[in-house]
């Protein structure tokens, strides 16, 4: 809220952020919040799947055998970082500061890079161990899970860069700042959901 | 377009030489910096109770949920700005994320608690 009214004063007349000056972009954004909620309902079937399942391992790995402690702590240290440099760039946006705003959007790019880089890594030795997608009914829920989410972090890679390229042409509009500001709604959505993939996944696994 | 971008640069300049409308706000992201480190806090608690087996399993796991959740809400606020009131439509999503979330746990809760009958058999 100090945030909020710190861009009351600084805008002086205008009393709403930039992304919300405008009504289309404010109903774009609640729009966005739509697609959340029905984003999340992907999850919670996935989620659901791998409850169900992850005691069937059949005559594969389990849990134990494929998850790597430091693999997964470092790809959820990594997000969260990310979640937190992709809200600075919000912050920077809601002061007027392009410079500061794309470059901690650039840092929040190359951290999820990062993420997907070691994710990926993750899934190639699980592969070179034996474990795929076919192996069990436990690996075949792991893999959508943990892909599912995966696809979109990549997804959001190539849709931040394209947002910045869009501030660098256009620079800060109200339309950009919108754009903006719900592939930021984007990125945050999906570190929430990794805390439940790290929690509910990885350290159950590694608990049993 | 390049009128409302100078607009704000302008402001955001003669806000940062200390008009009169500088004040207790202008001391940095605190808002995000106190989630971010509550993020971490929680995660890596949550990591060293389990590597360090300091309950039983099912107790372990209830509370590592309690952490993860109140992550979600430590998102949804600090850097989601959920609160914040400048859509028409507000609070509407919240209702939506409510009710979205309504219908995750009825899918897992339910999804276990069918599955769990005589499903180890199989």
């Amino acid at each position: 809220m100090a945030m909020a009214d710190s861009f009351v004063k600084s805008q002086g007349s205008q009393s709403v952020p930039l992304e919300y000056t405008h009504e289309e972009d404010a109903l774009r954004i609640f729009g966005f919040w739509i697609f959340l909620a029905t984003d999340l309902l992907l999850f919670a079937s996935l989620f659901a799947t791998y409850s169900v399942l992850y005691r069937h391992v059949g005559h594969g790995p389990g849990p134990l055998q494929i998850f790597d402690i430091t693999g997964f702590s470092a790809e959820t240290f990594i997000l969260l970082t990310s979640s937190f440099t992709c809200g600075l760039a919000t912050y920077s946006m809601h002061r007027g500061q392009k410079a500061a705003m794309m470059a901690w959007m650039i840092v929040t790019i190359l951290l999820g890079v990062s993420f997907i880089s070691l994710e990926l890594s993750e899934f190639a030795s699980d592969i070179a161990r034996g474990a795929t997608l076919q192996t069990s009914a436990f690996l075949s829920a792991f893999f959508t899970l943990v892909g599912t989410h995966g696809a979109h972090v990549s997804f959001g890679i190539v849709w931040m860069t394209l947002i910045l390229i869009q501030l660098a042409i256009h620079g800060l509009t109200p339309t950009t700042a919108r754009k903006a500001f719900i592939v930021s709604l984007y990125w945050h959505f999906l570190d929430v959901v990794w805390i439940f993939i790290f929690t509910i996944v990885y350290l159950l696994g590694v608990m049993s | 377009m390049s009128t409302i971008d100078d607009g704000i640069q302008e402001h955001a300049h003669s806000y940062h030489h200390g008009g009169p409308s500088a004040g207790k706000e202008d001391h940095g992201p605190w808002k995000h910096i106190i989630g971010f480190v509550i993020s971490l806090l929680f995660t890596a608690l949550a990591l060293w109770m389990v590597v360090a087996h300091i309950a039983h399993a099912s107790m372990l796991f209830a509370v590592i949920l309690a952490l993860a959740i109140a992550q979600a809400f430590v998102q949804l606020f600090f850097f989601m700005h959920i609160s914040e009131s400048h859509a028409p439509q507000w609070p509407f999503h919240v209702w939506m994320l409510t009710l979205g979330l309504l219908f995750t746990i009825t899918v897992i809760v339910g999804s276990i608690w069918i599955m769990s009958f005589g499903t180890e058999s199989y």
